[in-house]
This record gives structure tokens, sequence and C-alpha cells, in this order.
């Protein structure tokens, strides 16, 4: 799957999530740049890129995560 | 049929439900109005959990308004969990609209459950919620791991039941809320395997042995039970269960369950509210049997044992029986000829529903829509008391269109699935059964009867007179509480001041010697109506004023409320007062009863502040009515003084 097609899904999933009108997908996003963020959306936004993408996170790994761009990276290694 | 967790009754969400959302998001930042209509028509939809948290924030943000419109219960839920129930929390306000609830919630501290509900100045004390969802696992109840020693294991489970209970006693008397009491989720995990269920101490055992003891000796008639056991395992304890989430963050369920968990909160909050449904409207064709009556014949259709498809459509008929015999109304509106679709229920032998099951029967070539307001009609209901069953989608699509409030499950085209549909739909959800329930499907038949004297009889006078009525007024009692605290909650329409009380506040105005209460019971020769009026008024030394007067549609037009205030108005006179007062206070369902100060004599003497309007009866210039039935009135012990003698007003 290409980078762009898992940001342009990524960007759809947190602006359902996050409850956003829109959003400019950049690698460095975090939480601290999106005030709906927080620690109970982060989990809905987890198990929502779960099921998009049809595989399940563990722990570990969701801890490890700093910013959206790491998440971009996760993805594309789950799926090759 | 579609993935549970997804509520497959309701339609899914509409693929521009984002749109719909900003639209009305905009609406409402432009100062427009955002209706209560709108909102109930996107959370008809199985949303997930992002979605129902977009619509919650809408609700939250347009709460006072919506308040204000009047269509939909407001609720204040307290919230007490030793875990995290914020998404439940969060998904409440959108599912509440589903149910004709709006839903707020009020939260307890993370690991304060205990303070919170045992000091009465605690924040969840002064936000006065109306409910309190007691919310305690199996971890912080000690029923975790096993305890091995039998008597352990006893004790374990004894402690764990006296907590509760003395929780729920904390939240009654320094909250003075309703409690809602949940059943414990087993789980999937065994520890010796089977054998679990041979343990005394296993955690299924003590999990089990809790729960049964729970229900059987805890929950008291005024508690609300959530079975999380039974919501649990309906969904499969292993998916129910996600254990990376209840150590991540102490979730008591998978993300999934949470939209399912939030409607069982509402179902819950909306029966207790009186607002779940009351009657099942069945299509016949291809919904009650297999085929088309006036195609096949008789022989023609599916219906009984033997094949697949009509076993199916017998378990249809069956659970629409049994839904009968706890109270559900049935009706049938089907687009047939009336005499063909009579047919299967007088000649088919494998029919289990007969004609005498169906309270009401359209069957012609109208359209639904207007079928189904005749059927609420006849029945003295509101449309946002019926359930419709029917295959066809575009019938379901036209009732939807033009009945919104009606509900109509999505059932698709496999008769098998219909049963379980309508079950797990949770629109009959109840918080009690009692010999009322039991009678109602007979009383509502005895109703349609009557509907057809009157066209017969013709005249009204000898109409009433024909119904040979038998009128009891008796101040409240112990015996008569529970369905006082029914009426009180559920009745709309004929309710002068809408004014709620829970059983607690009925039992401090039974005991209270400023208060005359009247419970009124009718029989007439087709059958007991049971309870159908409720009356307080506060007893002045002049004056006597009415603060709650409620009756049952379904006696409307008997002439009950005028013997009603001749019992009234003979109390007040002989305790020496010279006027009666009363208030109607207006709500979007009782303009029924607009006039209906007026039409018993009073004199109006004003606007009501907040809206509505006042009235007085001078009681020197009141005399009693000559009125078509029988009246006793009861006394009890503390009405002995001034009640009048049993009168019969009859001529």
């Amino acid at each position: 799957m290409e980078r762009s097609a898992i940001t342009a899904q990524l960007t759809e999933i947190m602006i359902d999530v996050f409850d956003l009108d829109e959003l400019e997908y950049r690698d460095d996003l975090s939480a601290a740049d999106i005030e709906e963020w927080d620690s109970l959306s982060n989990i809905r936004f987890m198990v929502a890129v779960e099921k998009e993408f049809g595989f399940r996170l563990s722990n570990s790994e969701i801890e490890s995560l700093k910013n959206v761009g790491e998440m971009v990276d996760l993805i594309e290694r789950k799926l090759a | 049929m579609a993935d549970l967790l997804a509520l497959p009754w309701l339609l899914p969400a509409p693929p521009d439900f984002r749109a719909r959302v900003r639209a009305l998001r905009s609406a409402h930042g432009a100062g427009e109005a955002v209706r209560t209509a709108d909102l109930v028509a996107l959370a008809g939809h199985g949303l997930d959990l992002s979605q129902l948290g977009s619509l919650g924030k809408i609700v939250d943000s347009r709460r006072q308004s919506l308040c204000a419109e009047g269509r939909l219960r407001p609720v204040l839920l307290g919230i007490a969990a030793t875990h995290t129930l914020d998404l439940v929390a969060e998904a409440l306000p959108a599912t509440g609209l589903r149910h004709g609830v709006l839903v707020d919630t009020v939260q307890t501290d993370y690991g304060q459950l205990a303070q919170a509900v045992l000091d009465p100045s605690s924040a969840l004390a002064a936000a006065r919620p109306d409910f309190v969802l007691l919310a305690l696992d199996a971890a912080a109840l000690g029923l975790a791991r096993p305890q091995f020693e039998a008597a352990a294991a006893e004790a374990a489970v004894q402690s764990a039941l006296d907590y509760v209970a003395s929780l729920r006693d904390g939240v009654r008397a320094n909250i003075g809320a309703g409690v809602i009491l949940h059943t414990l989720a087993t789980p999937a995990e065994a520890l010796f395997g089977s054998y679990d269920a041979r343990v005394p101490g296993s955690v299924r055992w003590l999990i089990a042995r809790f729960n049964q003891r729970l229900c059987a000796e805890v929950v008291q008639d005024s508690d609300l039970l959530l079975d999380m056991a039974a919501m649990a395992e309906m969904v499969g304890l292993a998916r129910w269960h996600d254990p990376l989430r209840w150590h991540d963050a102490k979730m008591p369920c998978a993300l999934d369950a949470v939209p399912l968990y939030a409607d069982h909160v509402c179902r819950l909050l909306a029966a207790a509210r009186g607002l779940s449904r009351k009657c099942l409207v069945l299509d016949l064709d291809n919904t009650l049997w297999g085929g088309i009556i006036g195609d096949d014949g008789v022989e023609g259709i599916k219906l009984g044992q033997g094949s697949a498809r009509g076993e199916a459509h017998l378990a249809v008929q069956s659970f629409a029986l049994d839904l009968r015999r706890r109270g559900i109304i049935l009706a049938v509106c089907s687009k047939n000829e009336e005499a063909a679709a009579l047919i299967p229920f007088r000649e088919h032998d494998e029919m289990v529903l007969k004609e005498d099951h169906i309270s009401v029967f359209i069957a012609n070539w109208t359209d639904k829509a207007t079928n189904l307001k005749a059927i609420a009609q006849a029945l003295n209901i509101g449309t946002d008391a019926l359930v419709f069953l029917d295959d066809n989608p575009a019938e379901r699509e036209r009732v939807r269109q033009e009945l919104p409030e009606v509900a109509v499950p999505e059932v698709g085209d496999e008769p098998s699935d219909y049963v379980r549909l309508l079950s797990l739909a949770g629109y009959f959800e109840a918080v009690a059964f009692n010999d009322e329930d039991r009678k109602r499907a007979d009383m509502y038949q005895a109703n349609a009867q009557r509907a057809s004297a009157l066209q017969k009889v013709g005249n009204l006078d000898e109409y009433l007179a024909s119904l040979e009525m038998e009128c009891t007024i008796a101040p409240f009692d112990d015996l008569g509480r529970a369905r006082i605290a029914q009426l009180v909650n559920k009745s709309n329409q004929f309710n002068l001041t809408t004014r709620r009380y829970t059983e607690a506040d009925i039992a401090a105005i039974q005991a209270d010697p400023k208060k005359f209460t009247m419970q009124v019971r009718l029989v007439d020769r087709f059958g007991d109506n049971g309870m159908i009026s409720v009356v307080i008024f506060d007893r002045g030394d002049e004056v006597w004023h009415c603060d709650t007067w409620l009756m049952s549609c379904r006696v409307l037009g008997r002439r009950v409320e005028e013997a009603v205030l001749a019992h009234v108005a003979a109390a007040a006179k002989a305790a020496g007062a010279s006027r009666l007062t009363g208030e109607y206070i207006p709500t979007p369902k009782n303009v029924l009863v607009e006039k209906h100060f007026e039409k018993l004599g009073f004199a109006c003497t004003g606007e009501r502040s907040g809206g509505g309007t006042l009235w007085e009866l001078d009681l020197a210039a009141y005399t009693s009515p000559d009125l078509p039935m029988q009246i006793e009135a009861k006394t009890g012990a503390g009405a002995l003084a001034d009640s009048p003698t049993p009168q019969a007003l009859v001529d």
C-alpha cells in the first residue's frame, strides 16, 4: 500500500475520531496539536486504526509512537 | 444478519453522516434552531463510538433548547464506577435520542466511588442526579480471584452483596436518586476448564452466585437492573472482554461493545420514564406466514412444522404471543382484502396467533402510515408507542419517512432472524411486571369491543349506561403504590401538571396529612380496567389545591373525571374548605386537558407564571352531577375523618 494512500486513510480516521472539520496531514502531528486528542480519544483512535487496516496493535507498539508519521511507518511495516 | 455490535436492527450509518453532523453544527453556530427531530433521525442509525461522540457534542451544546422544546425527557445519570466508563458516558447523549431521553451524565472521580455515594455533600449528591449507575467490577468486589474454601467463597459473595447493598442504600439516603445495579460478566477464561462450574469458589462460580443472589436478595422493586452478564453472553465473552483495554485503560468491555452498552443503559432509563413501546404492529404476508394469502391461498402459504420457512414464521408468531402475554398489545396492518387476510386466522391449523389476540386488525389497501395512525388512535396510545414489523423494505421506508417516531426494525429478508432482531432491539424493555401487565392485552381487547359497541348504540348516554361501570375511589395505599408511581411517571396526555414522583415520594405523600389522595379504578361489563386515575390535592383550611390530576386515556369520555371531582369536592366541603383550585401546565403532549378545569365548571383566574392557566371552583355553588356509573368511595386509615360516605350517584 502506498504511503500516500495510508496517510489519506489515516487523515479520514482522525477527522472522524477527533471530530474535526478538517485536518492537514503532517508526519509530525501529535496529541499536542489536536485539542480533542486525549487519553480516551487516543484509545478510540487506536481501535479505529486496527479496524480500518485489519490488524491488532500491541500495548508496546501503541506506547512507542511519538507522532502520526511513526504510526504510518508502523502501518507500512504491518502491511508489508 | 449483520454484526450484533453494529446494532443491526437499525439502519447503518448514512454515508453522508459527517456532512450531516457538520450541517447541524454550523446551523447551531449560525444561531439557527437545531430541531430535536433532525438529531433523532441521525441517532436512529447504528452509529459507532466516534459518530455517537460527534452527535453527542451537538446534544450537549443544545441541551437547554432541546429541553425547552419538550420532546425528550431529560435524565441526569450519575455514574459511580470502579473502572473507566468515560466512553460509555460520551456515547449516552446521542444514544438517548433513540429512546426519547435527553441524557446528561455526572461522574465520580476515579477511585472516589464510596465517598461520592456515602457523603451527602459530595459533588455527585450536589448534582442531584435522577439515577445513579453503580458500576462495580469483579475485581473491586473481591470476586476476581478464586476462593477454594467453601466458607470463604460464600463469605466473599456475601461481603460483595453487602457492599453493593450499602452503596445502594447510600445513594437513596444521601442523593435521593434511583439506583441502577448490574450483574457481573463472567470472565472468558477458566481455571480448571469445565470443572470450574463444579468448584465452589472458582471465579465463574463466585460470579454466578453473586449474580443470582444480587437479583434475588439485593435488587428491590424501586431499583433498576442492568443485566451485564446477559449482555456479555449475548455478545460472546471472549469478544466482550478485551484484556488489552482492561490493562491499559480499565475499560470494562471492548470498545466495539460500547454502543450496545450505552443502548442498554438508555433503554433502561427510557423504560423507567415510561417510554418503552406498548404495541407491536404486524404485517401478514411473508411476516406472519410465508407467501401471499391472496395469491397462494390457505393451503399454499408456508407456516408451521415441516419446513424451515414455515417454522421461522411460526417462531415469529410464538414470540408475538409471548409478548402479548407480558402485556404488549398486538395489532395487524396488512395490504390485503380483509376477508382473505382473516382466512389463515380462522382456517389454518398451525396458526399460533388467533383473531382474539389481535386488538386492532386492519387489512386494506390504504397506505400503512395512515393505518398505523388509525391503530394508535383506536388504542388511545401515541404512534411513538408502536413497533412495526414488516418484511417489505419499501413499506418500512415509507413508514420511517411518514412517521419517524414509529420504531421500524430493519429485519432483512430472512424470517429466521426476525425474532432475534425484534428481541435484541429492546423496544419493550420493562422495569416491572405485575398483574396489570398480565391483563393489559385483554383490557385493550375489551376496548376494541367497546368501540364497536359505541358504533352500535350511537347515543353516548345510552352507551355509557350500557357499560355498567363501577368506579372505586380510594386514598393511596401500600398495595397501589407501584401502579400509582407507574401512572405518575408515564401519563403524558391526560395529565394536568405532569409532575413525576418516585415510589418513595408517593409513600411520603400517602403519609402526609396535608395531602388528599385518590386512586381510581374502573370496572365495566367488558372487564377490569384496573387503576385508571391518580389525583393529589394539597388540603388547606380555605382552599384545596390540585397538585396532580392524571387519567389513563383508555377511559376518556366516560365521565370518570366528574366522579373524581364530586369525590374531592365532597371531602373538601366536609373539611370546611370553600374553594378548589387547579393549574394547567402545558407540555407538547397534554393539550388534551387544556380545557379540563373549564369543562368541570372551574373559572379561569389568570395565567400561570411560567406558562399555563390557573383555575378555581367555588364549592358553595357546586352540585355533583348524576353519573352513569356506580361509585364506591373507600376510606383509608388516614382519611377516615373527612372522606364522604359511599354514595351511589347512579340514577
